[in-house]
């Protein structure tokens, strides 16, 4: 049996005359992490805040912003929440970097209306926030934002689908991501008024994540539940490659036309490949490399960028169909991300 | 450590052992290895970046694990009983969504809104406590399904939407005083406070006694009169109370009411007591230790964002840390035998 530790009360007022010596440090401190952001070395520094490290699209989006960081010649730090989602985790980098003093902060928001708060206390002391890729609820609250137009990459893959079905009658799957999170239902909706159909004519709606197994899973059920699917849209290609390996175990995938939104280079290969139909691609380098740019310009000059720029999105397909505009995928390669 | 001439064969009752000196009394306290590890790092950065040695900084440091740290403290209780809580960060969650909820939508006033979310908590607290000890299943196993049942519950009741216009009660402990020249968050004192209670609580009154008498031995426990089972369901609602006191935490320092939120929180909050020195076989540790812990966590964040580097290097080196910290503590048990 070993020894109960008795926790000596010298050892309670050591805790406490620590916790008092913190304190006073504290109140005599020079403050300078609640000051308003200056920056010590005479370089201009730029934070950017990802939802996650490990997806493609922000470690694309990081390089994107490192090399626009290098041309500038101004200090980039990087940092990310731990899931996607997670939002605390985005609070405390926001607060880190407004206190290691940069210049202006670019975020990929996880949770478009709990950061908030956070943004506007960064925005009280002088710092630039941009969003990148998903628009904060109110849009307002950043001072620019940065962002694929999502309505109109899920139109442009319905407007494919459509032309594509010539006419035959439509029946829809729809692997989507998560509930209220405003890509995904943005996309979603796009596609259907792409499509000109409504949520009545999808059979099957479930929610991926994303996520390549979690799609397959999906996509399996649905074939359970409707056999005769023949059009899926899907969130992103991930999504659809698990889409893809559930019908090809089927024997369906031949008849069966998969429609994505994304444009990494995985996917852009899946299109090629003749795996998925069609991708509206997305171009996150050029959201980064704006959002360092516009930091770079406030810095200089005090100007701060505002509204909302569209970083453009574009269709990729092989099988062009009359009426929708489309690159093909040797474009879609030479400009892919991941 | 030490090298204590003890045979590791018998364990001795501790009359018998050689009165320590003071030295080796400090090297044996499971907080030294932390507070020095915590020491080691501030200066490190103090060195590497001039922003990090100040007020304002630290007192960042401290509303950056406010949250995790109240949780740190029920899952230290849970621990020292020689039982895990995974639940914690889910229970959490529910408890948040409750509060903003109620409050948002009117249906509760604040104050009341607020006290049934600790009443929530308290409650989920109390179940795993039940299913622990009377039927009796693993803590693992029980906290487990907790999870998914808190998980499932805040995405439900929530509707999967973040709730926003908050009354001000609820987002009281995130607003600031200043001290010197430095704002400090109302919710860090509480914090604080709540680990210095929990850490007089635990070391001075027979209710912590019993406590560590249980950890390392249910058994012998029961047998010197301890009512084992109305204290480890006692200890499993206080910690489920505390769960609620991190959420009203949480809510104040993100201004709303968040689906997402605490879903790595249990084991950030087992990462804090572990490297606060807190041994996973129960019996062992402290309140005090899981502070130095957390903090330790939230220095290395902050001082390496300070620095520029990414965060997962962060993740890196807690790892390596959470590895190192179980190793002492498992060195340290064999000299303490």
């Amino acid at each position: 049996m070993s020894r109960i530790p008795r926790l000596p009360s010298s050892l309670l007022r050591a805790a406490a005359c620590t916790g008092i010596a913190a304190l006073t440090l504290t109140a005599c401190g020079s403050g300078s992490g609640s000051g308003t952001a200056s920056t010590g070395s005479g370089s201009v520094k730029v934070g950017l805040i990802t939802k996650t490290d490990t997806n493609p699209f922000f470690v694309k989006m990081k390089e994107g912003a490192e090399k626009a960081a290098k041309e500038n010649g101004v200090e980039l730090s990087t940092a990310a929440g731990k899931f996607d989602g997670d939002n605390a985790g985005q609070v405390t980098a926001i607060e880190n970097m407004v206190a290691s003093g940069v210049k202006g902060i670019l975020i990929t928001p996880s949770d478009s209306k709990a950061i908030v708060p956070a943004i506007e206390k960064a925005k009280a002391k002088g710092v630039l926030v941009i969003a990148l890729d998903t628009p904060t609820e109110p849009e307002s609250a950043v001072d620019a934002l940065f962002a694929t137009d999502n309505l109109k990459a899920g139109e442009l893959i319905g407007e494919y689908a459509k032309a594509a079905m010539k006419g035959k009658s439509a029946k829809i799957a729809a692997l989507d991501l998560a509930p209220g999170v405003s890509v995904g239902v943005q996309r979603h909706n796009g596609f259907l008024k792409g499509f000109g159909a409504t949520d009545k004519d999808v059979v099957c709606a479930q929610d991926t994540g994303g996520d390549q197994a979690k799609g397959q899973t999906a996509m399996e059920n649905c074939l359970q539940k409707a056999p005769d699917i023949n059009v899926v849209y899907t969130i992103n290609e991930p999504a659809a490659l698990g889409a893809y390996t559930a019908l090809k175990a089927q024997g369906r995938e031949k008849d069966v036309l998969i429609v994505s939104v994304d444009g990494g280079c995985t996917g852009t290969q899946a299109v090629k490949d003749g795996k998925i139909a069609a991708t509206s691609q997305q171009y996150p380098l050029k959201m980064a490399a704006e959002g360092v740019k516009a930091v770079v310009t406030y810095a200089k000059d005090g100007k701060k960028a505002s509204g909302y720029t569209d970083t453009g999105v574009t269709l990729i397909t092989d099988k062009a169909q009359d009426g929708v505009t489309s690159k093909d995928t040797a474009y879609g390669l030479d400009n892919c991300w991941g | 450590m030490t090298a204590t001439s003890t045979p590791p064969s018998t364990s001795k009752p501790y009359a018998e052992l050689k009165a320590p000196t003071t030295v080796r009394r400090l090297l044996t306290q499971p907080t030294t290895g932390p507070l020095a590890a915590l020491l080691l790092a501030c200066a490190f950065f103090s060195v590497s970046t001039d922003q990090f040695l100040t007020g304002g900084n630290f007192s960042l440091i401290v509303q950056q694990v406010m949250v995790v740290g109240t949780l740190a403290i029920g899952q230290t209780l849970i621990i020292l009983t020689a039982g895990i809580d995974l639940s914690c960060g889910a229970v959490m969650a529910f408890g948040s969504i409750v509060i903003a909820k109620m409050a948002a939508e009117g249906t509760l006033p604040p104050l009341v809104a607020i006290a049934l979310g600790l009443v929530v908590c308290g409650g989920f607290g109390l179940l795993n406590g039940a299913l622990v000890q009377k039927i009796p299943l693993p803590p693992f196993i029980v906290t487990l399904g907790m999870l998914n049942v808190a998980f499932a519950l805040t995405h439900i009741y929530s509707e999967e939407q973040t709730v926003t216009n908050l009354p001000g009660p609820l987002t009281a402990l995130g607003q600031t005083f200043p001290l010197g020249h430095t704002d400090i968050t109302y919710g860090s004192l509480v914090t604080i406070a709540l680990f210095l209670l929990l850490a007089y609580a635990l070391s001075n009154t027979g209710w912590g006694r019993h406590v560590y008498a249980l950890g390392n031995s249910p058994e012998a426990a029961r047998l010197n009169g301890i009512r084992t089972s109305r204290l480890t369901i006692g200890v499993y609602t206080v910690a489920g109370l505390l769960y609620g006191i991190a959420a009203l935490l949480l809510i104040s320092r993100t201004g709303v009411g968040d689906p997402q939120a605490g879903q790595t929180d249990n084991l950030d909050s087992i990462t804090a007591v572990v490297l606060g020195g807190t041994s996973l076989f129960g019996g062992r540790g402290s309140v005090l230790g899981t502070f130095i812990g957390v903090l330790i966590v939230g220095v290395f964040r902050n001082g390496l964002q300070l620095m520029g580097v990414a965060s997962i290097y962060q993740t890196l080196i807690t790892g390596v840390l959470v590895i190192l910290a179980v190793t002492v503590d498992q060195i340290s048990r064999k000299k303490a035998r």
